[in-house]
């Protein structure tokens, strides 16, 4: 497929050649080394993936490419960005801008925070062609329809003129693609385009970019901590931790046969179907008694009703029972919306439910008030999916962790505070004297330990995970996962895992609960949900998960049904 | 994009005052507005003392002297006004009212409209709609017919000036505050601390206040003119302070009539009062970038690796 393209379009060689580039980002102390001396080439057609956990640099290489490191506090110390054959640090804005989006752009993770929420997605997509003199006016706005038609959006004629909050997240990042490919880059950079997401639309995505690259013949950077994706979409794979390069080649040869240590480690965190069965990191004693007991729990909201159409309630959570015992891990599974992070803020006391129960402990929660639900959520505690937003940004670690002291006065006297918070880094991992810094300062990976650290400072018997390893590349998951296991069997802590990803919670969950647009679908042990499941929703769940590129290199790709081939004009425009 | 530092040695904890002064050695303009503030305050301290005679003394010689000559004596270096008395020596006494109602009337609206604003955004009561309509009511009533009012009723006195200012600039907290709190307390980290069992108080306190204070001194210190000018105003109507005693707003007041003839009556205290907001201002900038970790990187000295 590669070869193809090249020999269609002009030129031979890499289109982006990246030699040396070092990156410093500056601070009071010593200068952090983010990206060290990293050197590739990306050949036109072809599909490189950048893969490292979060912190290790990747973002900021590419991010150099499109000058988007602010200086300071980054210090670009060395090296150089040729883009078919000139060389980009040499450019003056002018130039830099005839660059950016016409021929490398870029898509981003968070669609919602790079789309403007007050104008209409046809409007913002007609502003690429506008900015870069490429049509105006009824002409952008055809051009728009077009290339939302291209990337999947149904009836493209009135959707056009919809705002981004009306859009799924899925379609959002579509709309973001059709931004990019606007007009026709030469190189679409991915930074990491699918995490957000949820297995199946992540997949729809991703063929997606893969069909979009066979048909324009451009060169696709895509950043992922994502191994699976990253086997399903790279013909060259980097591999970067702590800011360097540790291994690069054909993306098959590494997956079957990598070389450097860190790589071999993270291949072997990939959870392998069967393998996981005989996981040491579920609970062995499966008969402690009930801890917690939901029954009919509902949550109805009332949508805007206009002056004529009639009051609407929409279930996020529908009739939903369970139960927990103690040293159990419960997951539950689904995509977004599904209605699972509902569930967790309910049983938090975030959010009240319309109507149903939860006995902990023989007692309601939500009857409970005052000192009874004071003392709840000393026993309850939450791990919440984005550790950095769950953190206060003003206030450094040694405070965070011992905010649930200063709300319980009567768990540890503030003498002791100091050498506790000590202990509980040191048990997850992290050092006592990193209690003196601020949350911005560390990776997620890290920031997620100090979340479960905080969670465990007011010896909690269940702890409430939403989605709390889901931004986490796989090594650190599975860090954090051992952690968990290993906790709950020295703690005797229970777990209610909430996570859209199968593989993880398939080691890890005792009991697995599949929801689905509020109502659970399925429910019942993990082997036997894994091997049988019943439900078509589980099942098309667990086949939604990618696989490698070279496995499927016989098939064809499947193309979007009554998408037509756009042809390539000479200003670079997609001809409506 | 994630910054992370991963080796940040525990530093030999030096004083915090000490790191203070660092960041303002830093920044030459807010270590310039500092010092230029320190002087003020001097000023204001020290100034009757220096040459509290000098101000109300008469000089019918001296009436409408022209600055920058030293003909007479140092102390009429920035001109005289139309009875006489020297312009610098009135700049240095009249310091002392100024900042001291201007400063004491907007630290109590701040702090009043600050702590309403704060219970009007998070909690969803009764009385959290009664105190946004109070601050509509006093919004929507012109404030020096309010000042009238109040003033006539409890007569002119320095207090009754600072409640009168002090009242009518709240609302403009309340209202940023309130704001403020309504984005913040949708966060996750309140979301962390309410599922950890904090109460309202101690969210408040310790989660939200902090991120909203920035905010409020940065309008404080704007506000900080408009309340010097107000306070003219009212001591124009003659509710404010009365002659002999004056303040810089009623300086600016007094040569308004002798523009065209003598600017300087007029232009040194409206210099002083603009140097002060403009120092307010740019010390304000400053403690916010020092309040915000991620911004503190700014004040620091950036160290480049060799190359």
């Amino acid at each position: 497929m590669k070869n193809k393209h090249d020999s269609i379009l002009k030129g031979e060689g890499p289109i982006l050649k990246i030699e040396g580039l070092t990156v410093d980002f500056l601070s009071n102390d010593e200068p952090v080394r983010a990206v060290d001396n990293v050197s590739f080439n990306v050949n036109r057609g072809e599909t490189l993936v950048i893969l490292g956990e979060s912190g290790s640099g990747k973002s900021v290489s590419t991010s150099t490419v499109m000058d988007l490191v602010d200086c300071p506090p980054g210090d670009i110390v060395g090296g150089s960005c040729l883009f078919d054959g000139t060389e980009l640090s040499r450019l003056d804005a002018e130039g830099r801008r005839n660059i950016n989006g016409r021929r490398i752009a870029m898509i981003f993770q968070d669609p919602l925070a790079y789309l403007n929420p007050v104008y209409t997605v046809g409007r913002q997509i007609a502003e690429v062609f506008e900015s870069h003199d490429a049509a105006h006016g009824k002409q952008a706005r055809a051009n728009a329809i077009e290339l939302l038609r291209r990337v999947g959006i149904p009836e493209p004629e009135s959707r056009v003129d919809f705002y981004p909050h009306q859009f799924s997240g899925g379609q959002r990042q579509r709309v973001m693609i059709a931004m990019a490919i606007a007009l026709k880059p030469d190189i679409l950079i991915a930074d990491e385009p699918t995490t957000a997401l949820d297995v199946s639309v992540q997949a729809q995505i991703l063929d997606l970019l893969r069909d979009l690259q066979s048909e324009t013949g451009m060169a696709l950077v895509m950043i992922t901590h994502d191994l699976e994706v990253a086997a399903s979409m790279a013909d060259r794979i980097i591999v970067m931790n702590g800011g360097k390069i540790v291994e690069s080649g054909l993306a098959q040869e590494v997956f079957s046969n990598p070389q450097h240590p860190y790589t071999r480690r993270l291949i072997a965190a990939l959870p392998h179907g069967e393998a996981a069965e005989t996981s040491h990191r579920r609970s062995t004693d499966l008969t402690g008694a009930t801890l917690l007991k939901v029954q009919h729990l509902t949550k109805e909201y009332v949508l805007a009703s206009g002056a004529f159409a009639g009051k609407r309630t929409f279930k996020a959570v529908d009739d939903v029972s369970f139960e927990v015992r103690k040293g159990e891990t419960l997951g539950i599974v689904g995509e977004s919306g599904s209605g699972k992070s509902s569930i967790a803020r309910i049983l938090l006391r975030l959010n009240d439910p319309s109507f149903g129960e939860a006995i902990y402990a023989g007692e309601n929660i939500f009857e409970m008030s005052g000192k009874c639900l004071v003392a709840f959520r000393r026993k309850v505690q939450m791990v919440f999916q984005d550790p950095y937003g769950s953190m206060n940004p003003r206030v450094n670690v040694r405070a965070i962790i011992s905010e649930p002291w200063a709300i319980h006065r009567d768990l540890l006297p503030r003498s002791k505070w100091k050498d506790r918070v000590a202990e509980l880094l040191d048990l997850v991992g992290l050092r006592p004297e990193h209690a003196e810094r601020y949350p911005h300062q560390f990776s997620g990976g890290q920031r997620q330990r100090i979340a479960i650290a905080r969670a465990l400072a007011s010896q909690p018997e269940l702890i409430v995970c939403d989605e709390a390893v889901s931004a986490l590349d796989v090594s650190i998951q599975a860090q954090v996962i051992d952690l968990l296991a290993d906790l709950r069997t020295r703690l005797g802590l229970s777990y209610i895992f909430i996570t859209h990803d199968l593989p993880i919670v398939r080691h890890f969950a005792d009991r697995i609960l599949v929801m689905k647009q509020g109502k659970v679908v399925e429910e019942g042990p993990t082997s036997a949900l894994f091997s049988a499941p019943r439900h078509e929703y589980t099942q098309s769940l667990l086949k939604a998960v990618p696989k490698p590129k070279w496995l499927m290199s016989t098939e064809a790709p499947p193309a979007v049904p009554g998408a037509p081939r756009p042809e390539r004009t000479r200003n670079g425009s997609v001809a409506g | 994009m994630t910054i992370i530092s991963p080796d940040i040695k525990p530093a030999a904890a030096p004083g915090a005052s000490r790191v203070l002064l660092a960041y303002l050695r830093r920044d030459r303009l807010a270590l310039a507005a500092a010092i230029f503030l320190a002087l003020f305050v001097m000023a204001a301290i020290l100034g009757p003392w220096l040459v509290g005679d000098a101000a109300s003394r008469l000089g019918l010689r001296q009436r409408n002297l022209a600055p920058f000559s030293l003909e007479h004596s140092w102390i009429y270096f920035l001109g005289a006004d139309t009875l006489g008395r020297p312009l610098l020596a009135r700049l240095i006494v009249g310091a002392q009212s100024t900042l001291g109602i201007a400063a004491a009337a907007v630290f109590s609206s701040m702090l009043i409209g600050g702590t309403l604003g704060l219970i009007a955004g998070y909690s969803e009561r009764w009385y959290s709609h009664m105190i946004l309509r109070l601050a509509d009511v006093v919004m929507s009533f012109p404030s020096l017919l309010l000042a009238l009012i109040v003033l006539y009723t409890l007569g002119p006195s320095i207090t009754n000036l600072v409640i009168v200012l002090a009242i009518t600039r709240m609302p403009i907290y309340l209202r940023t505050a309130r704001a403020e709190v309504l984005e913040l307390r949708e966060r996750m980290f309140v979301s962390a601390a309410r599922s950890m069992g904090a109460g309202p108080a101690r969210i408040l306190l310790k989660h939200i206040a902090p991120l909203v204070l920035p905010t409020l001194i940065t309008i404080a210190a704007i506000d900080f003119a408009t309340v010097i000018l107000s306070e003219s105003a009212l001591s124009f109507l003659g509710l404010g302070i009365q002659p002999p005693d004056f303040t810089w707003g009623a300086m600016v007041a007094n040569g308004r009539g002798y523009l065209s003839t003598a600017w300087w009556i007029a232009f040194w205290p409206g210099l002083a009062i603009m140097l002060t907001t403009l120092s307010l201002n740019i010390l304000s900038n400053w403690a916010r970038t020092v309040a915000d970790p991620q911004q503190r990187w700014r004040l620091q000295t950036l160290r480049k690796a060799a190359r």
